[in-house]
């Protein structure tokens, strides 16, 4: 058996031995993977149906992506996603053909060619300090005029030109705290104003010439009470603002920089008003809206400045910016739900009454509340104006609205995932019908033969267009049943917005979605966010007909202090089981190796508090946990404090109330780092459901190295504090890398390693019995990759041959951190070309299939290297048996091969995480890359050593044996009939080439038995071999026997043979040759 | 072949009888076939009968020693194909391997079938035999130690612990930065 899996594995080694690619051919591109595109949650929008030509509309979003989209099927013409660090804080258009951008705080302005998104110029934007940013451009008749774009940032107002990108002028507001609100242009296009505050009680007025910059006048005032929040223009020299308590509306105006107010209490306008208001953001001439607690005012100004509410809505209401329908016309959309639909109204600004627009719209699916609304106008057939509305919800998705129907929409949660679980999906049961998927029989071999041909060259190019179409249709991969090698699966992601989908790894389709209710925001729960989504229920063995299920755990609040949430949902479904706020807070989820009979998986939560509480809350679970208790540890980094602590656990709580599922935690040990020398940038550890096959990895000489494989381990990278920046900001000798392996349950240091002069980020992943990390060598000026392998010494003598044969080892008995085991590690450094986003490792079902690491690189890419390039003992000439093992030449920089980019010609903008799940065939590995972008593929990585390759042609192989098989017939019978006919056809006595009178035989007196050997064939089968033909005839003697013919000889003799003369003495001479049989030659008995 | 079974099947239709009575006087009413000289085995008498027999024997035993040995040559040609199959395993290798272990365990299943037509009451079958065996004991040898230069023999501790799984940890722990 042992020399089985062993010559197996030489096998399966020598194939790896070949160069490891991965490469695609271009016509497999989009077989087992699927890309999507997404752009995240839209913050602004800007349309551009003006010209004629395909309508679009320019939006950016909150994961900092500019995109232009198209207005009919909302599918993306072009996307920049800008870095992590670089949110847009405005968008426009400028001279009708540049998108003008501005980011980062304010300080970078780029323009992108309209069209094709290419980018024109970009500049950047200096100041005196951090501040809020504005853009605006101001309108212009004229469309090719340079217009001067007005930047506030970082604290002063430029001026800078659409064309080239220069800045024209710029401006140092005299107080540095001096936060721009809006810009106003005044009507004659040489002055604007600029108006703010300063800290919260001072308000200021600045007018500037437009075309140089200069300060013409400033006016300040001060408000006694205070204000907060969101500004509302209401008219070119009227704003209007909350006070600090929210309970009063100040309207400034500022006539020729003559600052005035004027106060107005909203319980005067709103009647039962208590409680804060809030305005929203909005630019609408002499309208402005007020939220309360119970509805939303709207409230009009005369230019008199007085207020008058015109209308109350109950429901939660949006409304958009005012949008220009003709020269003296402004019209806005107001979206307000109720009853389960969206009530989108269309009123123009100077009257309230007038509805230009009200509709209706059913959404398919809950979606949550409208966030924000975009209206744009176009001109019906018959002159009069219609509207459509781009609308953000709560989910993050994009809708277009357009005569009362959704007219498109795009899933832009999925930009943002914070959590991801895989689900089974179902078993095909009778039930179940697949059989409407299928094709047909006919169509099946239609296909295949269609296969056949493009194997055998014979295909046309249409012929390869039909193949390829479908292969990519196959509807096999996008059944609704778990299929025999464990691709399909289920992915489950959490999104920002707090909405669970399910997507499908075959071809990428949402199954489901559920936006979860107790993720929204409601009065108990201000401000709830997900944390993550976990496995709760896998069933497999006895718990069959359950459908599984998923933990997703929130949080009320932002900080580690604020209570948890809880939410089940059935995977199968969609359906939210059960869910509950917690009345602790949530610092740590630790799924626990135990499952109860339902097959739930115990999890333990760490509150802020370091208590432990169990879920599921039943006392099968308490029996089954405190079965553990006494060996369940867990362990808390503390970066502020450089502090990393391990605990055990104790059976009772230390609060008031008694409860059964809470337990409290003693400290076991703890690890201080030096504060001053080090800080913590990253921890990892091995995935808790990783499989490893062997614990021993057989080096060259057929010599064993115990790997020392433990989940209890965690790798820690430290810098120091210096050197915790960016790269560059500090020197090579200020800066030093630590890396530390420690055991968590004992806190026991087993490895510590310093690399001088490096620094982060460190980006590590933590597999088996090795570490691999990423980080700058500061030195060398480049990224390096180090791996660390930690062998266990105190089994490295279970050596003896006999002993293991007769299992007397003690490889398979339980390990106890506490019995300390002697470790040794190795390891070794590489330079890296690229720096990277995100590391993660392949994972199979049983672990022999050969690991590869996944590097998502910084241009978005996700590369996949073999563990083989990371082997401390790799040297540089390795020995005859290291070649054979598998070790490569050392080299001081990984090599990239092209071919090996899972992500092939494809980007995974703003990747942020690679998970991989096994799937069921040992072989494949399921790989989900996350950022803005989704992709999933599946790698091999010792390729598909298990099974064909999907396009191997079944009927070719069909073919061919029933061919073989009709072929063996065919000739049987042409064989059978050709012995007919040749026996009939040797109808007369079969010619005899040899008879020999055997010496001892016995004669009758009746009948002489003739022995008539039939030598001719025989002495066929071994034509001159140098043996004698004596010696083949007695060694064929049964044979010969079994052929022989009786002859009753008396006839023949008389016959034919009397007068026959017969050399005697010839005859006897060789048979005292032979001494055994007479020679051929001598012997006359030959038949006619 | 198929004739000879059904006359056999068929029923006992004839007998041969092997005893050997050439020799004795028979009726004269039929004339001997060609070749057949009852005249010379009539007078070769018993001498010649002797000395006949002594060929015969002499005849079998160097024919049996030639068998003996004619693994020799096999075990020759062998080690010079191992010798020019390498040490690495592919798929001549292996097939030369496996055909070096079971030709000599064909032929040492099939020892009594090689010396069956040199048996005789004179002839002492039994070194040859063991050299035959022992020869092909040798060829055996030659493959099973080409089998563990190969690596394909179970002889090292990598090949008894290399499909061991982990054990099992007794203590279990996981933690980590608080959630965010």
């Amino acid at each position: 058996m042992a020399m089985a899996i062993r010559s197996f594995l030489i096998c399966l080694f020598i194939l790896s031995l070949t160069v490891p690619t991965f490469s695609l051919h271009e016509d497999q591109v989009g077989l087992m993977d699927w890309h999507q595109k997404y752009i995240g949650k839209v913050k602004h929008a800007v349309f551009q149906t003006q010209k004629t030509g395909r309508k679009r509309v320019l939006v950016s979003t909150e994961e900092n992506v500019i995109a232009s989209l198209d207005l009919r099927h909302g599918e993306i013409f072009w996307r920049h996603v800008l870095g992590a660090n670089d949110a847009i804080d405005g968008i426009d258009t400028a001279m009708t053909k540049y998108a003008i951008t501005l980011s980062s705080g304010g300080s970078i302005l780029r323009a992108w060619n309209l069209p094709d998104g290419q980018m024109v110029w970009e500049c950047f934007l200096q100041g005196p300090s951090d501040s809020k940013s504005l853009l605006f451009v101001p309108t212009s008749s004229k469309v090719d005029k340079d217009n001067t774009i007005l930047v506030f940032g970082k604290g002063s107002l430029h001026a800078v030109s659409s064309i080239h990108g220069e800045i024209v002028w710029k401006i140092d507001f005299p107080s540095e705290s001096f936060e721009v609100q809006e810009v106003i242009q005044h009507h004659d296009g040489n002055t604007i104003y600029v108006v703010g505050f300063v800290g919260s009680s001072q308000f200021d007025v600045y007018q500037i010439n437009a075309k140089n910059g200069e300060l013409l006048k400033h006016n300040s005032a001060a408000i006694d009470g205070g204000f907060s929040g969101e500004v509302s223009l209401v008219s070119t020299a009227k704003l209007v603002v909350l006070d600090a308590a929210r309970s009063t509306l100040l309207t400034i105006s500022f006539q020729r920089g003559e600052i005035s107010f004027q106060k107005t209490y909203i319980s005067d306008l709103v009647e039962d008003f208590s409680g804060m208001a809030v305005i929203l953001p909005s630019k609408l001439t002499g309208l402005f809206a007020v939220k309360t607690s119970t509805a939303t005012a709207f409230i009009s100004v005369s230019s008199e400045g007085k207020l008058e509410v015109v209308d109350k809505i109950m429901h939660p209401t949006f409304i958009s910016n005012a949008l220009s329908i003709s020269e003296d016309q402004q019209a806005f959309a107001l979206v307000w739900h109720g009853d389960n639909d969206i009530h989108l109204n269309v009123k123009q600004v100077h009257d309230w009454n007038s509805d230009l627009l009200k509709e209706r719209i059913k959404l398919d699916q809950q979606r949550g509340l409208v966030h924000k609304v975009f209206i744009n106008n176009y001109v019906r057939t018959d002159k009069s104006h219609g509207f459509r509305a781009l609308i953000v919800m709560e989910d993050h998705s994009l809708l277009l609205l357009q005569q009362g129907k959704v007219v498109w929409s795009r899933e832009d949660g999925l930009a943002s995932i914070i959590g991801v679980a895989t689900s089974e999906l179902p078993v095909e049961k009778e039930g179940v019908s697949v059989a409407k998927v299928e094709l047909n029989l006919f169509e099946w071999l239609k296909g295949h033969m269609l296969k056949v041909k493009g194997s055998l060259m014979l295909a046309s190019a249409e012929d390869v267009a039909a193949i390829q179409g479908m292969r990519l249709k196959s509807s096999e991969k996008s059944k609704m049943i778990r299929d025999h090698n464990g691709f399909r699966k289920l992915l489950i992601v959490l999104t920002k917005s707090g909405k669970l989908f399910a997507l499908h790894t075959g071809d990428g389709q949402i199954v489901w979605s559920l936006l979860l209710n107790s993720l929204r925001q409601t009065e108990a729960c201000e401000n709830p966010t997900g944390i993550n989504v976990f496995q709760w229920q896998v069933p497999h063995h006895h718990a069959m007909d359950e459908n599984p299920s998923v933990l997703v755990v929130g949080r009320c609040g932002t900080g580690t202090d604020a209570l948890g949430i809880f939410s089940y949902i059935d995977t199968y479904t969609g359906k939210e089981l059960k869910s509950f706020g917690l009345d602790h807070s949530v610092a740590q989820v630790i799924p626990l190796p135990l499952t109860d009979s339902t097959e739930q998986l115990l999890h333990l939560l760490i509150d802020a508090n370091g208590q432990a509480h169990l879920y599921p809350r039943a006392p099968e679970a308490v029996s089954i946990f405190q079965r553990e208790l006494s060996n369940i540890y867990w362990y808390s980094v503390e970066a502020d404090k450089g502090l990393i602590k391990g605990h055990g656990l104790k059976s009772n709580c230390a609060g008031e109330v008694a409860d059964n599922y809470c337990f409290g935690t003693r400290e076991v040990w703890s690890i201080v780092f030096p504060s001053e020398s080090e800080k913590i940038i990253s921890t990892v550890t091995r995935k808790s459901n990783e499989v490893v096959h062997t614990q021993a990895k057989v080096i060259a000489d057929q010599d064993v190295m115990y790997k020392y494989i433990s989940k209890n381990l965690l790798f820690v990278a430290t810098v120091s504090p210096k050197a915790s920046g960016d790269i560059g900001s500090a020197t090579p000798g200020e800066s030093q890398l630590v890396v530390y392996v420690i055991d968590t349950v004992t806190g026991r240091i087993l490895h510590r390693m310093t690399h001088h002069g490096s620094q982060g980020p460190v980006h590590a992943v933590f597999s088996e019995n090795w570490i691999v990390y990423h980080y700058f060598n500061l030195r060398a000026h480049r990224y390096e990759m180090t791996v660390i392998e930690i062998y266990d010494q105190s089994r490295a003598d279970n050596k003896d041959v006999l002993k293991l044969v007769l299992g007397k080892h003690n490889l398979s008995s339980p390990v106890s951190s506490y019995s300390r085991p002697e470790v040794t590690t190795k390891s070794q450094s590489y330079y890296f070309t690229h720096s990277i986003k995100a590391i993660a490792v392949t994972s199979t079902a049983k672990g022999i299939t050969s690991r590869h690491l996944l590097i998502g690189t910084i241009g978005d890419q996700v590369l996949a290297m073999d563990k083989r390039f990371f082997d401390p003992r790799r040297s540089v000439n390795p020995t005859q048996s290291e070649k054979e093992e598998g070790i490569l030449p050392l080299t001081d920089s990984l090599p990239i091969i092209p071919q090996s980019y899972v992500t092939h010609s494809l980007k995974v903008e703003g990747l942020r995480g690679i998970v991989t799940v096994p799937a069921k065939l040992e072989s494949n590995t399921l790989v989900f890359t996350y950022g803005v972008d989704l992709f999933f593929t599946r790698l091999a990585p010792s390729r598909t050593y298990d099974s064909l390759t999907e396009d191997f042609s079944y009927a070719l192989l069909l073919i061919t044996i029933v061919a073989l098989v009709v072929a063996i017939f065919v000739t049987w019978v042409l064989s059978e009939k050709k012995d007919l006919s040749d026996k009939w056809s040797k109808a007369s006595p079969p010619k005899v080439c040899k008879i020999y009178l055997l010496p001892r035989m016995k004669m009758t007196d009746t009948v002489t038995v003739i022995w008539l050997i039939f030598l001719e064939s025989l002495s066929h089968s071994s034509p001159s071999q140098g043996q004698s033909r004596e010696h083949l005839c007695a060694a064929s003697l049964p044979e010969a026997i079994s052929s022989m013919t009786l002859f009753p000889l008396s006839p023949i003799i008389e016959n034919s043979l009397t007068t026959t003369s017969m050399p005697q003495k010839k005859h006897r001479r060789s048979l005292a040759q032979h001494n055994f049989l007479p020679e051929e030659n001598t012997n006359p008995w030959v038949s006619p | 072949m198929d004739k000879g079974k059904a006359v056999m099947g068929s029923g006992r239709r004839w007998a041969v009888d092997f005893t050997d009575n050439s020799t004795l006087p028979s009726s004269r009413d039929i004339p001997d076939p060609p070749g057949f000289s009852r005249a010379s085995q009539e007078q070769d008498d018993s001498a010649v009968a002797k000395q006949k027999k002594d060929a015969e024997a002499n005849w079998k035993a160097q024919k049996a020693w030639e068998v003996a040995q004619a693994p020799f040559k096999n075990l020759l040609m062998m080690g010079f194909m191992m010798w020019m199959a390498g040490n690495t395993v592919h798929l001549f290798s292996i097939g030369i391997t496996f055909s070096a272990l079971w030709q000599p365990i064909g032929a040492l299943q099939g020892v009594g079938k090689v010396f069956e037509p040199y048996k005789d009451s004179k002839v002492d079958l039994l070194v040859p035999k063991l050299v035959f065996i022992a020869l092909n004991l040798g060829g055996l040898a030659l493959g099973i130690w080409k089998l563990n230069t190969l690596g394909l023999l179970p002889t090292h501790a990598s090949d008894w612990v290399s499909s061991l799984p982990p054990a099992k940890e007794v203590e279990y722990s996981r933690g980590g930065f608080p959630l965010l």
